[in-house]
């Protein structure tokens, strides 16, 4: 095509052709570099965007967990709950050995930001149902110990030659299990409420002191940690709050109250309560 | 572990994490006082007495690249190096100001595009990440776009000074450093903000080829120089 504009008007336009063709030039090594530089642009991007889509995963499973156990506080016998709870999250954790798999070989920090908010929420759900089983904080160690992955070979064979470099582990971040468990106490005064308004006595004043050992866990950290822990630190606050706020009127009515009347006591607070609490 | 105890552990880790940034938020304020020479050495081209400098101007670069080679090489023992995009994003913008820098003294010393293996050459790390401290290709291209515009201006520059052929060679670049770019598939991040200033730079240099061609001023800039 150059070469028969080229024709019409010779000089001009065959300078004009030169430049257009060193511009796309496809063997100039600028392009060549270019070139190179595309394909390693978008091998980062499509990567990250797959844990994107693997942490939407785990995000929603951990909700869905919490969700469940939720309703451990109006059934008569738990166990089936966190049985099923268990379930859940070991989907939830083969999704998270997916990550895994994704993240072999690569800097972890590289992709943190992609998946960090399913890893909150996984910490979240696990630490929630920890402490409904065994009425503790779960630790970090505990909850990397629990993502530690065998990798599954398309040939059983392979598996047998190298046991070594089969497993697969993946280490949650202080900062994301801090911001988990912050998360953490929001769930917990939902449970307290709750607990409250099925009449159960008890498990208020056992929240109410777990959380206050959060909370001072909470201000020993203080603004050492990253910048979303402040803010989080205010939300938990809040919760500390009401849950306090609940343990003051059970024990201040409950003498006075009979027991199946609290119910309906609290039953107006919560609706109170409901609207301040943000979405966790 | 009582709850106590683990957040006394998350404690002595988010401090420890403090103290590494602190050591490297030291380090990498020196590369900037020293990129900060680089460019006052380089900006001299501008002048107009400067274009007849550029060799040694460019030497006097390339000796404080030195000084940065030494600097870098102490910010690399100042945290594990598989854990460089922990910190990345301190030395991010000095890391794409120095690539800018080494190819603003490639492109003056031999008018082609500095490759990655060269920068990452005159600063002293590597190019691949397995190797340890390294220059991600993102800094290498925003380093690159920051160079387009500062091109830009010295095309301008060059034509006060009396060189009308200059901003031809520099027209030819840009344009295929464009193509280049146009290749990329950029995300809605910074360096695709960046990338986005690039058409300026490109309309820029293309207003000044226009001015000397219709003064007549490039032709006998273009019989003289690819003729």
């Amino acid at each position: 095509m150059n070469r028969r504009e080229g024709e019409g008007c010779p000089r001009r336009n065959a300078d004009a052709g030169q430049d257009r063709d060193a511009s796309a030039d496809p063997s100039s090594p600028v392009i060549a570099a270019f070139k190179v530089f595309q394909q390693e642009l978008d091998t980062k991007h499509d990567k990250y965007e797959r844990l994107v889509k693997i942490s939407r995963d785990v995000t929603i499973e951990s909700k869905r967990t919490i969700f469940l156990l939720h309703r451990v506080t109006s059934v008569p016998n738990a166990e089936d709950i966190l049985n099923e709870a268990d379930v859940k999250l070991d989907a939830v954790r083969q999704k998270i050995g997916q990550i895994a798999e994704e993240l072999r070989g690569e800097d972890i920090f590289q992709f943190h930001r992609a998946f960090t908010a399913g890893i909150q929420e996984y910490v979240e759900a696990v630490s929630f149902l920890h402490y409904i089983r065994h009425r503790n904080l779960i630790s970090l160690e505990e909850i990397n110990a629990s993502l530690v992955f065998m990798r599954t070979e398309p040939k059983g064979s392979a598996e047998a030659l190298q046991p070594g470099g089969q497993v697969l582990t993946f280490q949650v971040t202080p900062s994301d299990y801090l911001l988990g468990v912050a998360d953490l106490t929001g769930e917990l005064m939902r449970m307290c409420i709750s607990s409250v308004g099925n009449g159960d006595i008890d498990t208020p004043f056992q929240l109410s002191q777990f959380l206050r050992q959060i909370h001072d866990g909470f201000s020993y950290i203080g603004n050492t940690g990253p910048y979303e822990v402040s803010k989080k630190l205010h939300t938990l606050r809040q919760s500390l709050g009401k849950v306090e706020d609940a343990c003051y009127a059970l024990r201040v009515r409950g003498s006075e109250i009979p027991k199946h009347m609290l119910a309906d006591v609290f039953s107006s607070r919560t609706t109170l309560l409901d609207p301040e609490e943000g979405v966790v | 572990m009582s709850v106590t105890e683990m957040f006394n552990y998350i404690q002595g880790f988010l401090s420890a994490d403090q103290d590494v940034r602190e050591d490297i938020r030291k380090v990498v304020q020196t590369l900037e006082q020293t990129a900060r020479e680089i460019l006052t050495v380089l900006q001299s081209v501008h002048q107009p007495s400067g274009f007849k400098e550029i060799p040694s101007k460019c030497a006097k670069a390339r000796e404080l690249f030195c000084t940065v080679r030494t600097q870098i090489c102490s910010l690399k023992t100042k945290f594990p190096a598989e854990q460089y995009y922990r910190f990345h994003e301190h030395w991010r913008f000095v890391l794409q100001r120095l690539v800018f820098l080494a190819a603003f003294v490639v492109y003056l010393e031999t008018e082609t595009l500095v490759i990655r293996e060269e920068v990452a050459k005159i600063l002293g790390i590597e190019v691949v990440r397995e190797k340890g401290f390294h220059l991600d290709v993102e800094d290498y291209l925003a380093g690159v776009l920051i160079m387009a515009s500062e091109l830009s201006r010295l095309a301008v520059n060059s034509v006060t000074a009396g060189d009308y052929t200059r901003p031809l060679r520099i027209s030819n670049f840009i344009n295929e450093l464009d193509s280049g770019f146009r290749l990329l598939n950029l995300k809605n991040d910074p360096l695709r903000k960046r990338y986005d200033g690039l058409k300026y730079d490109v309309k820029k240099i293309e207003e000044v080829v226009y001015d000397l061609s219709i003064r007549g001023l490039a032709k006998e800039a273009e019989t003289g120089g690819d003729k």
